[in-house]
């Protein structure tokens, strides 16, 4: 199957759709969430909490017997969330610094799911194949249930979102000034946690416990580059997010035994790359490119107030200079004469210049224009 | 003539582990003072502020704000934050910064509206930031920063004020237009408290001063108390300042 054939077949074919649905939302619904957990500088939380996850879903399937996704799931959210605020509780009662917590959190949690998975794996039970699917995820086992599951979710997250906007935005910006003004920062903190905790355990099944985190991250990362208005970034997070699954999904269903998780991950580290380089007021290339033109400008502006010093010696200020004094001058370059022609600011008579009364006027002000461009 | 007392502080220790970072403050802020609080670094000055404004949680002690606890009068109180306390890369823009002031008083939920941003803008130009007001705030300077940190507690049109250091880190222009305004919201009857480091300025600018090392030195009128001998008590070393009268 090729990729022209994905999207023909998308709309008709119900596993197909089912997992391109699954994969559009849960990009959708982290992509938001993540942008949050970017400004907080909490990105490795995301990390934290789905590796918390896996000794939840071992233990749930311990207890009840059963694969049921929703069953391992909700195991999957408790000790995720047991995770989460034993980092919180470490932070607040030790003088451990936020990222050591995590650290930590992520990998006694790891560690421990891992010991029960392999314990799983030695019990005579026919029924425990298959539970290691939660590391790296697995798409093609999103049925409908799922889907509905994971809009109910984004639905909520996006209601909580537009109702409490302005307390999360204060919040992220100015935790002690939120504080001040009457509100219970620790309300809006715990809201907001819980929705990623959500999200992150809703995408285990999808993308798995490791890659879960790039999910969260990678889409809020991107959008940043494109703008300076939070609204703007969480919708763009969210767009990145849902297009990342759905050429995920697209990508890994044309080229048979891709596993759908990692391809996600890649596409959304693409959207990365590029908005890391093609960015307008952030990116690498344009932040080049005003660097070049910027030292051009300069160049050409040291030229022009040598020549103004040059023109101040006499009353005339147009009158004509030979173009050899030029050559002590360090900035000056053909080119640079050439540019200052085109712009009005000197005019050339065989191998003569002189200022223009414009360029005489434009050198004079050079530096206060430069003043005023910085205000 | 009898002043009110605006902020009255009882007994307040503040420790971060063993080590106490306020011992025992009793403080009392007469009514329509602009006040210094002066200390050596670490002496607790910041903590203070944070303590009396229920952003730290203090070992012992209460807060009353005219005469009835602190978290009743929440709305009577603006706090200015010390300028690097918070990320200037956020995406947000001066005036978004400013309407932050009108959270408060809008409660839960509640978005602001045409009221809270005409009361923003107004701030904005008391601090001669109206031109700005689009600038994405990473991209303004240290003293532009902090008069929109400035114009976000003065939409608040609170009684009294807190700031953290407003004067670290800007020019003489924005100095002066800072103390312009403190001094104006003075004449308006506000009570300003503010965490102060330049001791040749504090004649100049105050006239109420707390001396504050761990423990509360001396508090009063900055023409009677703000001498050598407390100086050298507060910073534990003869610092010779020339008070001009």
């Amino acid at each position: 199957m090729d990729l022209k054939e994905y999207f023909s077949l998308v709309f008709n074919d119900y596993t197909l759709r089912t997992i391109t649905l699954g994969t559009a939302i849960l990009g959708a619904v982290t992509g938001m969430l993540g942008s949050f957990a970017v400004l907080r500088k909490q990105s490795l939380l995301g990390d934290a909490i789905s590796h918390a996850a896996l000794p939840g879903i071992a233990i749930a399937f311990l207890i009840t017997g059963t694969k049921d996704t929703n069953i391992l799931l909700l195991g999957a959210l408790v000790s995720g969330l047991i995770g989460t605020f034993w980092i919180r509780g470490i932070v607040k009662k030790t003088h451990l610094k936020s990222d050591t917590a995590l650290g930590l959190i992520l990998s006694l949690f790891f560690g421990f799911g891992m010991l029960l998975l392999t314990f799983i794996q030695k019990q005579p039970n026919a029924n425990q194949a298959g539970l290691d699917k939660y590391l790296f995820g697995q798409a093609a086992t999103l049925v409908e249930s799922d889907v509905w599951l994971m809009a109910i979710v984004t639905g909520l997250c996006v209601l909580v979102l537009l109702l409490f906007w302005k307390e999360f935005k204060i919040l992220l910006f100015d935790a002690d000034y939120t504080k001040t003004l009457g509100f219970n920062t620790k309300t809006i903190d715990i809201l907001i946690t819980s929705f990623i905790v959500l999200a992150i355990v809703l995408g285990l099944q999808t993308v798995g416990v490791v890659l879960m985190s790039a999910m969260l991250l990678a889409p809020a990362a991107a959008a940043r580059q494109w703008t300076n208005s939070l609204a703007k970034m969480v919708f763009l997070a969210a767009i990145f997010g849902a297009f990342s699954g759905v050429f995920g999904t697209a990508i890994s269903a044309s080229q048979n035994n891709l596993s759908t998780g990692p391809v996600i991950v890649l596409v959304a580290a693409v959207f990365v790359v590029f908005s890391f380089i093609f960015s307008p007021s952030r990116g690498l290339l344009f932040k080049q490119i005003r660097f070049i033109k910027n030292r051009r400008d300069l160049e050409l502006n040291k030229t022009l107030a040598f020549m103004h010093q040059i023109a101040e010696t006499h009353e005339d200020i147009s009158h004509p200079h030979t173009i050899k004094i030029l050559n002590n001058f360090q900035g000056y370059t053909k080119g640079t004469l050439k540019k200052l022609v085109d712009k009005g600011f000197v005019q050339l008579q065989g191998n003569m210049w002189s200022l223009t009364k414009l360029g005489y006027t434009t050198a004079a002000n050079l530096y206060n224009q430069q003043t005023d461009s910085n205000e | 003539m009898e002043q009110k007392i605006a902020v009255k502080v009882d007994d307040l220790t503040v420790a971060y582990n063993y080590k106490p970072v306020l011992w025992d403050i009793d403080l009392e802020i007469p009514e329509g003072v602009l006040m210094a609080i002066v200390g050596p670094n670490g002496a607790g000055k910041s903590t203070l502020i944070k303590s009396i404004l229920g952003i730290l949680n203090p070992i012992a002690g209460s807060v009353s704000i005219y005469d009835k606890p602190y978290k009743k009068q929440r709305q009577l109180v603006a706090y200015v934050p010390q300028k690097g306390s918070v990320d200037w890369d956020f995406p947000t823009t001066a005036l978004d910064v400013v309407m932050m002031g009108t959270y408060g008083s809008l409660g839960w939920i509640k978005r602001p509206g045409q009221k809270q941003k005409k009361a923003a803008l107004e701030a904005l130009e008391k601090v001669g930031m109206l031109p700005f007001k689009n600038r994405q705030i990473s991209q303004l300077s240290g003293g532009q920063q902090q008069r929109i940190f400035l114009a976000r507690a003065l939409v608040q049109n609170a009684s009294i004020y807190f700031m953290d250091e407003p004067f670290q880190g800007v020019d003489a222009t924005t100095e002066i237009a800072i103390i312009n305004i403190l001094k104006e919201l003075r004449k308006a009857g506000k009570t300003v408290i503010v965490v102060h480091h330049d001791l040749q300025t504090v004649p100049e600018y105050f006239d109420w001063v707390t001396f504050l090392n761990v423990k509360k030195i001396a508090t009063g009128p900055v023409k009677d108390i703000f001498n050598d001998d407390n100086l050298t008590k507060t910073y534990g070393i003869n610092y010779k300042v020339s008070i001009q009268e």
